[in-house]
């Protein structure tokens, strides 16, 4: 074979550019395509996320003159708390609704009028009896919780002009709607209960604050856990232990760990930590245990890779002074692989915060009206009140499942944007 | 002696010829060291600090050095050439244990340092590595600030007393690389901001800061440009009034420039040892002599 002449050359190259070029930019367009199709989904999410969640933020109140009747609430005037929390304060937030009607006086219309506020509302005065109980006996103006049927409606979420069989709120509670309203008695205020209660069979009481204390200690005892855990294995296995049969084995195991599906972790927890170790059922900890039997392999092979990462040259600088292979470990080897172990960590404590399917299998799913207090006590997590929600036929737990998602989506935003602070801010170049 | 040379020197080349035609036989079992292979050359030192004797390193299957016998003596630095893969980095890493951090190497032989063997059980390889530094082929300062560089040797063996005595070792090690003068406003700034040949020099105080015996170079200047070379090899000179230096390089100018002895590897075995001058002006042995006349390597 003689070489080609620089003019054949020359040919074979003109020849085939255009056709080089073409493919570059086909490649180059059906990329930009995936990458356009991937956004559209994503704003497509964000959008029907947000424009469902976004008026769970407010809640309708009514405008009331509620009488502190010292005869209702402490009709002996001993001033015990467990007297005035026990009073029957829902009365008074209806007898000042019933003001506003002095017309309606039959008792299925007066049950009917009723409807219209929320049994918060009594839980409302009642905390303002017992933190200010000098205001026994006056007449205050409150906006007061109003019920979850009339919250849709003032949201525009159901339908006023349908015929009565077809709406949850009845012909009656609807005139007297919209009179308040003509009135300027209701208004959409802040929703501070979403963010300070716990889950409750009203939605407008209903909150992601207990879910939200319940997956922190679930994450805390999965920190505490998996991270300790995870980077001491990973640093055995890296630096210490023998290339052997045994050690391929259990690397090849670390590796499946990783991909078992994550509803088998919730059935070993409720056979071994439930079960067999007699902990509660529904608690944090066991959460936290199997959520770190979870996160462990996505520790352990983020921490190899740091290690593997970190040059042999330190290694061999650090062994050529006379350090230990402790020290060696120590002082050079894991400052360098800090960061790369933390994001891991911080991705695997992402994934077990988003995750529901094993929490089911402990019992986490239950209902649970108080935030939980301890590790110990019942508890839920975000992703299962999601799940929770979802399943309640209440149309106020639409928009709430929603806002729990985006509550969900913010803490995991928030710890992705942690683990690339840490990454940025410790990562050294060697 | 001379004729005793000729004839070891015959075997040698026949086994040179064999090994280099057979490269595929790698998986085989290692090959017995042949009877009759001895180094041209004395190879001891009348003022040794290291010996090694009958010295084999294997990786796994590959024998990668053959019954190399080497002196490194006191006040004096030895360089080590030879082409590459001779095995040559290989020896000056077993005299710290090194190659302990490489799995599949099996060292055989006695490696003795002040007469203690290095690899008996008594010997501690912290200690040996105390006693005998180590430079390496890429300048590898920690990520740290220069200070803590050259302090962490002192601090990891309790060398110095409190943080003033801990200084002044600092800046004599400084000194004594000559580095201080361009360092001393910039302890604190990360060592591995200076420049190649400035690193180099840093990773030089670093090692003697812990005043070794013996200080181990695995071709230290082949990252660097000349003038940091220049440098380096006018800090080598220096540093053999009070260390023993062994030091391997690819070029054959600066074994001629720094070094007393020179020993010429080739394929794992010691070909030749001697007086530098000797060996780049009188090789005795036909590959020595090939390869410093540059026809091969």
């Amino acid at each position: 074979m003689s070489s080609p002449s620089s003019r054949g050359v020359k040919e074979a190259v003109a020849r085939g550019i255009a056709r080089r070029y073409r493919s570059e930019r086909v490649f180059r367009a059906l990329g930009f395509g995936a990458l356009l199709v991937g956004l559209g989904f994503l704003a497509f999410f964000f959008y029907t996320l947000i424009g469902n969640s976004y008026t769970a933020f407010q809640q309708t109140r009514i405008r009331l003159d509620v009488a502190l009747d010292a005869a209702v609430i402490d009709p002996d005037a001993t001033r015990d708390p467990e007297k005035l929390r026990g009073a029957d304060y829902q009365r008074l937030a209806r007898e000042a609704l019933n003001a506003l009607f002095p017309d309606v006086t039959a008792r299925a219309d007066r049950r009917e009028l009723y409807a219209l506020l929320s049994s918060g509302a009594g839980i409302e005065l009642q905390q303002l009896v017992m933190n200010e109980p000098a205001a026994i006996g006056e007449t205050r103006t409150l906006w007061l919780l109003a019920d979850d049927d009339v919250d849709v409606l003032v949201k525009g979420h159901a339908p006023r002009d349908v015929p009565e069989a077809e709406r949850r709120v009845g012909d009656k509670q609807l005139g007297w709607l919209t009179t308040l309203e003509d009135r300027g008695l209701v208004e959409l205020r802040f929703n501070r209960y979403f963010f300070t209660r716990g889950d409750s069979r009203d939605p407008e009481l209903a909150g992601i604050w207990g879910a939200t204390v319940g997956s922190f200690f679930m994450l805390l005892v999965t920190l505490a856990l998996s991270f300790p855990l995870g980077v001491a294995t990973a640093i055995y296995l890296e630096e210490f232990a023998p290339r052997n049969r045994w050690t391929d084995l259990i690397e090849v195991n670390i590796n499946n760990l990783a991909a078992v599906p994550s509803i088998v972790f919730g059935l070993l927890g409720l056979a071994l930590f439930i079960n067999v170790f007699g902990l509660p059922r529904s608690a944090p900890v066991v959460g936290g245990l199997v959520l770190s039997l979870m996160t462990l392999p996505v520790i352990i092979i983020a921490s190899r890779a740091a290690l593997t990462a970190v040059p042999p040259s330190i290694r061999e600088a650090a062994l050529g002074l006379g350090a230990s292979k402790m020290q060696m470990v120590l002082h050079h080897v894991l400052p360098l692989a800090m960061p790369g172990m933390l994001t891991g960590t911080i991705i695997g404590m992402a994934r077990a915060l988003g995750e529901s399917a094993p929490l089911l299998m402990i019992g986490m799913v239950a209902f649970i009206v108080d935030v939980p207090d301890s590790p110990f006590s019942s508890a839920t997590a975000l992703p299962v009140q999601v799940y929770l929600w979802a399943d309640s036929p209440e149309r106020a737990f639409v928009e709430r499942t929603s806002a729990a998602i985006v509550v969900l989506l913010v803490f995991l935003l928030l710890m992705n944007a942690a683990a690339i602070l840490l990454r940025k801010r410790f990562e050294r170049r060697y | 002696m001379s004729l005793a040379a000729d004839r070891k020197s015959n075997d040698v080349s026949e086994v040179a010829t064999e090994a280099a035609a057979a490269p595929s036989a790698q998986t085989a079992p290692p090959a017995p060291v042949e009877e009759g292979y001895r180094t041209v050359g004395d190879f001891t030192s009348a003022t040794p600090v290291m010996q090694a004797r009958k010295v084999d390193v294997f990786y796994g299957d590959n024998h990668a050095i053959q019954r190399v016998n080497l002196d490194i003596g006191r006040n004096e630095v030895i360089a080590l050439i030879g082409p590459s893969g001779c095995g040559k980095s290989t020896f000056i890493r077993c005299l710290n244990r090194m190659n302990d951090t490489i799995e599949s190497a099996r060292i055989t032989g006695d490696i003795t340092l002040d007469g203690e063997n290095i690899y008996s059980r008594s010997m501690d390889v912290v200690m040996l590595r105390a006693r005998v530094g180590m430079v390496f082929q890429k300048p590898n300062p920690f990520p740290k600030s220069v200070y803590d560089n050259v302090a962490y040797g002192p601090r990891i063996h309790g060398l110095a007393r409190d943080r003033g005595g801990l200084d002044e070792m600092v800046q004599t090690s400084l000194e004594r690389a000559g580095l201080w003068t361009e360092v001393k406003d910039r302890l604190e700034e990360p060592g591995t901001g200076l420049s190649g040949g400035q690193q180099q020099r840093l990773c030089i105080a670093r090692t003697i800061a812990v005043n070794p015996d013996v200080i181990l170079m695995d071709e230290p200047c082949s990252a660097l440009d000349p003038i940091a070379t220049a440098r380096i090899e006018d800090l080598i000179d220096e540093l053999k009034q009070n260390y023993a230096i062994a030091i391997v390089t690819h070029s054959m100018q600066q074994a001629a420039r720094v070094s007393q002895r020179t020993a010429y590897f080739h394929l794992g075995k010691l070909i030749e040892v001697g007086d530098t001058d000797d060996i780049f002006t009188n090789p005795r042995h036909k590959l020595t002599e090939d390869y410093i006349t540059g026809r091969f390597g």
